[in-house]
Parts: structure tokens; sequence; C-alpha cells
């Protein structure tokens, strides 16, 4: 029997880096900014985050923790190394117009080498026997939820049962959907990334809308990985654990059709696809499980092809992504 | 006007664009307040690029601007704004997916609030009498709206200097009309306008004063009054130019085109041509007149194949009789020869495993027959062993005395398979390129038959000898590729034609050498991405490709939109000299006085139907404007 109320919060936490991934990413591209680098920046995300609390827990040597510390530094880590991320990006693709595509990718590759680094070096300084830093502490915090009984009611454990950043999560998608929707910003911006030179027409200072877009969506996307550290993965840093999530959350883009409204569903939904393989019977035929986990790509490959039947305009990806922008060119 | 006020003063503006390409030197230009100036010049002579340093688009490199007066510094368009300088540029700066208002409240500060923006558009739009809708998507819009909504962005903003590039050079005579009225309400209100067209006699209509470019570089002002046509054409060149057309008599016109009866519907099921009939004759410039929107552009795609035809025929006489009749022989002849190089490949390979288990053959003469009936029969044993399921190929070998091995065997089928399929691609690419019909009139009769062109595919129609130039409203959209140089563009027509692996640019270099050099185009070299040139210098390099195949039927549709008079002139020579070659020209046009000096017949299209052929020697302007808004039949085709 498919047991839904424990499947649910699974599928929610699986989730939520990718809303994380994909507000950030929707924000970026609204830019015309194609930053493939996201999987890279939320890996460096997760990473600073633990190389702070690592720090903190450390000079702490076995005292309690102070609340707020204990949250902040992580997450206040957790952010520049992403914001340097975005800036690092931006300063390539926006300042000096290399290809979006290639260096994202470059990004991607040295985020996942940045982390896995620094991720082998705390393990030795922690003097671990097993290949993963633990950060128990750190991880209580994060871990916190709202519902307070022992006895867990079906209603809090579908929907109370989350750490803080799962909700700050859809907070933001939410924000995010609203400044695109209905605000100057967010119009600015669209227009940025259909047609810079429309734009700059206008006055908009295309510079900096790319520069801000890019750099606030890393952080962002930055707060992805941080989640997945002390939140889903219980404070426990181990490299390469963090898988695929990243591209999961640029197919989830495309998915939403460049909503960060509709993403708050949709990446649920994608949790629920990614671990749908658990919950499916296969005795021991392995290889099916494989198959399973092919879902969340073949489900974004078919709305592809149904947006791209449908031919609305305003489904497609804005108009000038993977572009760079050079006003004197004509 | 004694006492007259400076609203814009330009002062030595240079503008270059890397070290080769000076696009303004040392320019003085001024707008008084309350005028209408027109900006003359031709194509790439640097007026885009003086509104655009106005504009905030470009930096100057040298120079100074004054704005009523006050030396200012415009280093964005921002600036520009806040100096209430609003700039209609020629390509529209529009983004496609919003709508009307967010187009025009894009860039302005402060809170947003649609409603309140909506209702000051539409008082914008009554002031003015401009009929938009705030809240239609832009990609919903005919031109003349886009155009509108850019004006109203402007004055939306406030901007009480307002710069027009090129407005007309997309409008109908109606829309333009249109705009005029709407100039002058502008001017009634105080404003002061910069307007770039090449249309002369809009030129004398709606300006006050004329200022001329030549090259880049200032050549002088008159007032409007005291110009003509002719004198302006002469400023603007620089020397003395004719402004007529020279129209010989067609030579021996014989029908190349005879359209019967051509109906077709667009992709929502409206009829966009409506029982079409008429004939082009060879050594004879056809026109097609008509307001725009009639069926011009449907009508020249239906014949070279992008348009799909419900009912009609399209029949095309080819002046090459024996054209199809040598390619099907060269065909036969390349079948053959692949026939040979298969069988060629059989026999080696057989050479090599009889050499190979030669000393199977020693011991057993029989065997050597079994091998060579595997070998010829083996896709037979292939399909054989698919049905039985029983043996392996090799098993079947074997039991015919061969001793190949199964990876032997393998590479052989692969092999064979591998060269019949090639041999079949390249007999099918050789057959698919002459039309079935073509094929089917060259084996009834080797006489001059005519091809319906109707359901043949837009490769072939080609191929038989018929082109179309279109100049589209988007000049870089259709045609051309924007970051590859003049030779590259012309490689694009040109590759097909040139045999074996590599493409030759030696043809298409010269090519693009020829028509640099007659028509003139403004370019530091053939490798300059065309995207860098002026608009009227990227027209020239498309027409000029279309005209420098020498097809048999020449389509051409607003071959001079935007273009300047002097290289309007010169195409209208170029269609002339290709009519005098015996070749089908048609030409698409929306100003009626060329129309009728140039060509010898005008089709006039009136709603997707014929509303009237006429000799374009014996009738007037007047007759083809009646044509235009009649529809044939009259009463019974409005129900």
């Amino acid at each position: 029997m498919f047991d839904f109320v424990s499947f649910f919060p699974r599928a929610v936490a699986q989730g939520i880096p990718l809303l994380y991934g994909s507000t950030g990413e929707i924000l970026t591209e609204k830019s015309g900014n194609l930053n493939l680098g996201i999987p890279g920046i939320m890996y460096v995300g997760a990473i600073s985050g633990v190389i702070g609390s690592f720090f903190y827990e450390q000079s702490m040597a076995g005292q309690p923790l102070v609340p707020f510390w204990a949250i902040a530094i992580p997450m206040v880590c957790s952010l520049l190394g992403s914001l340097l991320m975005g800036l690092l990006y931006c300063f390539l693709t926006v300042t000096l117009r290399a290809n979006q595509n290639v260096t994202g990718l470059a990004m991607t590759t040295f985020g996942v080498g940045f982390g896995n680094f620094f991720g082998g070096s705390l393990i030795k300084l922690a003097h671990s026997d097993v290949p993963s830093v633990a950060l128990p502490a750190t991880s209580a915090f994060f871990n916190r939820t709202p519902s307070v009984k022992e006895q867990l009611s079906a209603f809090s454990s579908l929907f109370l049962h989350y750490g803080f950043l799962a909700y700050l999560a859809i907070v933001v998608a939410l924000v995010a959907s609203y400044i695109l929707i209905h605000t100057r910003v967010g119009l600015h911006l669209r227009s940025v990334g259909e047609s810079p030179s429309t734009a700059d027409a206008a006055g908009i200072n295309v510079t900096r809308y790319k520069y801000l877009s890019t750099c606030a969506g890393s952080m962002i996307a930055g707060l992805g990985g941080l989640y997945y550290v002390m939140d889903y993965a219980n404070g426990i840093w181990s490299n390469n654990a963090f898988g695929d999530r990243g591209w999961l959350a640029i197919a989830l883009v495309i998915f939403t059709i460049w909503r960060p409204a509709v993403s708050i569903p949709a990446s649920i939904l994608f949790g629920g696809l990614y671990i749908l393989y658990i919950y499916i019977p296969t005795g021991t035929e392995m290889q099916y499980k494989e198959l399973y986990k092919m879902l969340p790509y073949v489900i974004t490959l078919i709305v592809l092809i149904i947006v791209s039947l449908r031919k609305k305009r305003e489904d497609q990806p804005p108009a000038s992504l993977g572009l760079s922008y050079f006003r004197e060119e004509r | 006007m004694e006492n007259v006020k400076n609203a814009v003063r330009m002062e030595n503006i240079t503008k270059r664009f890397g070290t080769k390409v000076v696009a303004n030197k040392a320019v003085n230009l001024e707008l008084h307040e309350g005028e209408i100036l027109s900006l003359l010049g031709e194509n790439g002579s640097g007026k885009t690029t003086l509104m655009n340093v106005l504009c905030g688009i470009y930096h100057p490199d040298e120079g100074q601007i004054y704005i009523h007066d006050e030396p200012v510094t415009i280093s964005s368009p921002k600036d520009a704004f806040d100096h209430g300088i609003g700039m209609i540029h020629q390509h529209f700066k529009l983004v496609d997916v919003f709508t009307a208002t967010e187009n025009i409240v894009l860039g302005l500060k402060g809170h947003l609030d649609m409603k309140e923006a909506r209702q000051k558009v539409r008082e914008i739009c009554e002031k003015y009498g401009f009929d938009i809708d705030p809240d239609q998507k832009i990609y919903n819009m005919s031109v003349s709206q886009k155009q509108t909504v850019e004006i109203v962005k402007v004055l939306y903003r406030g901007a009480d200097i307002l710069i027009l590039d090129e407005p007309t050079a997309v409008l109908t005579p109606q829309e333009t009309d249109k705009l005029f009225q709407i100039m002058r309400n502008m001017q009634k209100d105080g404003k002061s306008l910069i307007i770039i067209t090449h249309k002369l006699h809009e030129v004398l209509e709606v300006s006050d004063r004329v200022a001329i470019l030549r090259k880049g570089e200032y050549i002088g002002d008159v007032p409007t009054q005291s110009a003509d046509q002719q004198s302006l054409t002469d400023m603007m060149v620089g020397r003395r130019v004719s402004l007529n057309i020279n129209r010989p008599d067609p030579v021996d016109p014989k029908p190349r085109l005879v359209i019967e009866h051509l109906t077709a519907y667009d992709e929502l099921g409206v009829k966009r041509l409506d029982d079409v009939s008429f004939t082009a004759n060879s050594g004879e410039v056809l026109g097609i007149a008509g307001v725009a929107g009639s069926g011009q552009r449907e009508l020249l795609e239906a014949v070279a194949g992008l348009y799909p035809v419900k009912e009609g025929t399209i029949q095309f006489y080819d002046p090459k009789v024996d054209y199809s009749d040598a390619i099907s022989k060269r065909n036969i002849a390349k079948s053959i020869l692949l026939s040979i190089i298969t069988l060629g490949v059989y026999l080696i390979y057989w050479e090599y495993l009889l050499v190979k288990n030669i000393r199977a053959i020693k011991k057993d003469e029989s065997s050597c027959i079994g091998e060579m009936l595997c070998l010829i029969f083996v896709p037979f044993y292939s399909v054989y062993w698919w049905f039985t399921r029983g043996k392996t190929v090799k098993e079947e070998f074997a039991s015919h005395g061969c001793t190949a091995t199964g990876n032997e065997i393998a590479y052989l089928v692969l092999g064979i398979f591998g060269l019949s399929i090639v041999s079949m691609a390249i007999m099918q690419n050789d057959f698919n390129s002459l039309p079935p019909e073509v094929i089917q009139s060259n084996q009834q009769n080797a006489s001059n038959k005519p091809v319906n062109l109707v359901g043949m595919d837009p490769m072939s129609i080609r191929k038989a000898g018929v082109a179309m130039s279109f100049v589209p409203e988007d000049r870089l959209g259709m045609g051309l590729v924007g970051t590859m140089g003049m030779t590259g563009n012309m490689l694009l027509r040109s590759w097909r034609k040139t045999k074996g692996l590599f493409v030759s640019r030696k043809e298409p270099e010269a090519m693009a050498k020829r028509i640099w050099q007659e028509l003139e185009v403004v370019t530091p070299s053939t490798n300059y991405p065309v995207r860098r040139l002026s608009g009227g210098n990227v027209q020239k390099v498309l027409v000029g490709r279309e005209i420098a195949q020498e097809p048999a039927v020449l389509m051409t549709a607003y071959a001079v939109r935007g273009l300047d008079i002097n290289t309007s002139y010169t195409i209208y020579n170029l269609l002339t000299e290709q009519k005098m070659k015996g070749r089908a020209v048609i030409y698409v046009g929306e100003d009626l006085d060329v129309l009728l000096e140039l060509c010898d017949r005008i089709v006039v299209l009136c709603g997707g139907q014929v509303s009237g052929v006429v000799d374009a020697r014996t009738t007037d302007k007047r007759e083809i404007g009646v044509l235009m808004t009649q529809h044939r039949g009259g009463a019974d085709n409005e129900a």
C-alpha cells in the first residue's frame, strides 16, 4: 500500500534544494544569463556553510552552541560562497562577455572540485574514521520543526515537520514570483532578458540588472546546497553526496516554464519522482530502479515537447537567453 | 522666424567604429525649436549613427552637443530622455512578449501602477490621434501599430525632441499620411522633430528644412520650399544623377510563367489568394501593385513553393529544353557506375577470401564454388537465417564449404549494406532534385512542355530557374547570415553548385566583389560581417545576390525598401538589364510612380484577387489607384 503520509515529506525534503536551485536559476535566466554553473554554485553554497559551522563548532570545543550564531554563521558563509561564484560568473560573461555555456559548465566543474577539495580537507582536520564530516550540533538547529507534539497528526507531519529553510524556500519562491510579475524591477528584469537593446534604449542599466539578478540567483541557489547538508543530510558532509540535484534544478526551470510560483509544487513533484523508485516494489530486479530514476528527466523532455507544440510566445525562454550584450554592436 | 532658437546643436561630432570605419566626420547639425527637419543621405552616410549619438546609444569620439543652447553630455539613453530627446528607431526597440503599456512604461522609475499608466496612454492616444490597444501584446501587432507604440512611448516620457529613423519605410501610403498628420499635430504642440527618410516626395511634403549628409560628412542644409527632388539628389550623391528609368521595349515576349485560377488559404483558413490568373512573359518586367497585404507576398511565396496552394496551376515554360534530359542521362550513367563499384567490391572481397582460404581450396576444389555462391547470396542468407532461426550464417556458410569466420561475414554484410545505402542515397538525391513532371515530360516528348510548379518543393523550383528575392521588414531575419561577410552570404546560394566535398570560395568571392562595386556597398571588405553594415547596404547585398543568380524568373518584392534614391535606380537598371537578357522579371512595389516607369505591364491585386492587368505605358496612377481598391465582381464578393 502506498503510504502518502510518509512519502510526501520525503518528497518535499528532496524537492526543497531543487526549489532553491530553480528559483535562483529562474531569476538568473530572466536576465538573459543562462547559468549552467548552478550545480557547482549549490555545491559551493553547501561546503561554505559546512566550513563555517565546522570552525564554529570547533571553537566552541564541546560547549553548547549559541542558537543565533549556529544558524547565522553557516548561512552567511553559504551566501558569501555562492555570491562569489555568482560574481565570478557575471564578471566572465557580462563584463568580459565570455560564452555563457562554457563559463557555466566550467563553474560547475570548478564548484564541485572546490567542494570536494575543502570537504576532503575538513575530513582530515576532523580526524574522522569515515569519509565524512558530521556537524550534528549545528544541524539540530536547522532541523528544528514547528510541530511540537511527540505524536504527529497527519496534518502536522505533512506540513509542519520541516526545518525553517524549507519554509524560507517557499517564501523566496513566492516573493520572486511577485517581484517578477508585479513590480517595476521585475518588468525591467524581464525586458533585459527578452531584449537587452530595448531595455538599454529605455534607460535601464543592463549590466547592473544582469549582475544583481545573477548574484541574487546564485545566493538563493547556494541556500539549496546548505539546506541539503544541514537539514536533509542531518549535517553530514561527504564528497559527491549532493549528486545531480543541481542539474535537476535546471531541468525544473524548463519544467516550470520560468515561473517561480509553479516551481513550488513542481519541485515537490520532482522530489517525489526522484525517490519514487524506493516506493515502487521491484523485488530483486535492480535494473528497473535505475529506469525509475530517469523519470524527472523524461518528464522534463515531455514538457519541453508539449511547450514547443503549443507555440505560445509567453512559454518560450527569454529571447536573449545565453547571449551577451554589447551596446555598440550593430 | 528671425529669432530662431536651437532645440539641438551638434558640433564637430565624430564617431568611428573600430579603426576602419568612420561613420561621422566632424558633423555640425542644428534643429530649430518647433520645426520638422529632414535628414537626408545615401545608405551608410551616417544618418542613423548621428542620431544614435544624439540619443545616447553611441558615444561620440569627438564633438559637443548643445540642447536648448546648453552644453550637455549624453552618455546613455537615460541622459537623452532627461534632456527630452526621444528616438523612434528603424528597428523597433520593443519587447515582443510585453503589452503595449508594459513597453511604454519600461525604464521609468517609481511604483508600478498599470491602471494609471493605461489611462495615461489612452489620453496621449486621444490627444494626437493614435489608435492602439494598451493591452495588446506586441507580437500580435502590425508594423504600423508597433511604430505607434514607439511614438507613444517617447511622448509618455514627455519628450519635446523626437527623432524618427525611416518611419515610413515599412508603412503603406495611407499609414504614412496618418503618420504625417500626427507629426504635424506634434509640431503644433511645440515639439521639434527630425525625420530620416529616403522618399524625396515625403521630405518635400512634411519637412520645413532639409539637412544632408554624404559619406559621414555634413554637406549643408536647405529650406524645403527652395528644394526639389533633383537638387536634393544631386546634393546627396555629390554629382548630377539622372532620375529617369530607361525602359526599352520587351524583347521577344513569350509566356514564361502562366498562373491560372490560383487559390490559397493561410493557416487560419482565411482566403489569401482568390482565383488569381495572369501570365508573366520573358523579356518583360511585370509589376504587381496593390495596397499592402493584398496577397503580394502570398503570391510570390506560392510561386516559390513556400506557400500551400489549394487550387490552380502555375505553368512554367523552361527556356532550356534539354535541361532535364541531360540530368537524367547523367543519372543513369551514375547508377551504372555505382553498380560496377559495388560489384567490384564483391569481387575483391571474394578474392581476399580465396587467398586466405587457399589451403582449404587446395584440399577440396568444390568448396571454392560453394564459397562463391555464399558470397553472392549473402543478403538472401541473412533473410533466410532470420526466418529459420535454426543455424547461424556461419553454419549455413560452413554447410556450403565456406571457411570464412563470423567476423569476416559480418564485415561483408555490413559493407554491402552500407554501399547499397550510400548508392541509393546518391541516386535518390539526384532523382529528387528533378521534379517528377520534368522526368515525365521528358519521357513523353523532348519539346518544351510547361512544368506545373504547384506541389513541387522550393528547392526543385529554384533549380528549375525561378528565384525569389523577398526583402522582408526584418532584413537580416530572412536570407542573410548577420555574422558572415558578403562572401559567406554569397556562398549560401552557390555552394550547391560546387562539386565534391569542399566548397570553393573563389566564385562567391568574385560575386561579392562585383556586387560591392556595382551597387556601391559601403563596407571595408567582403569579409566584414553584414550585420554591421547599415540597413540599406544589407539590402543591397540581399538583392544583388538574387539578381546575380540570373534565374529564368526573377521575383522581387520591395527591393528598394529603405534604399536611397541612387541605389534604387541602380537596382531598377539591374532589373531592366535582366529583362533585356530575356528573363521574366516580377516586381512587387509600393511606389506607383516607379511601377509606371519601370514595368511593361502591371497586375493590380486587391484583397487577394486580380482586379486588373494594365499596360504600364498607357495607364496612369489614377486608374491603378481605382483598381487597387476595387474588388472584381463587386458586391457578390462581399457576401
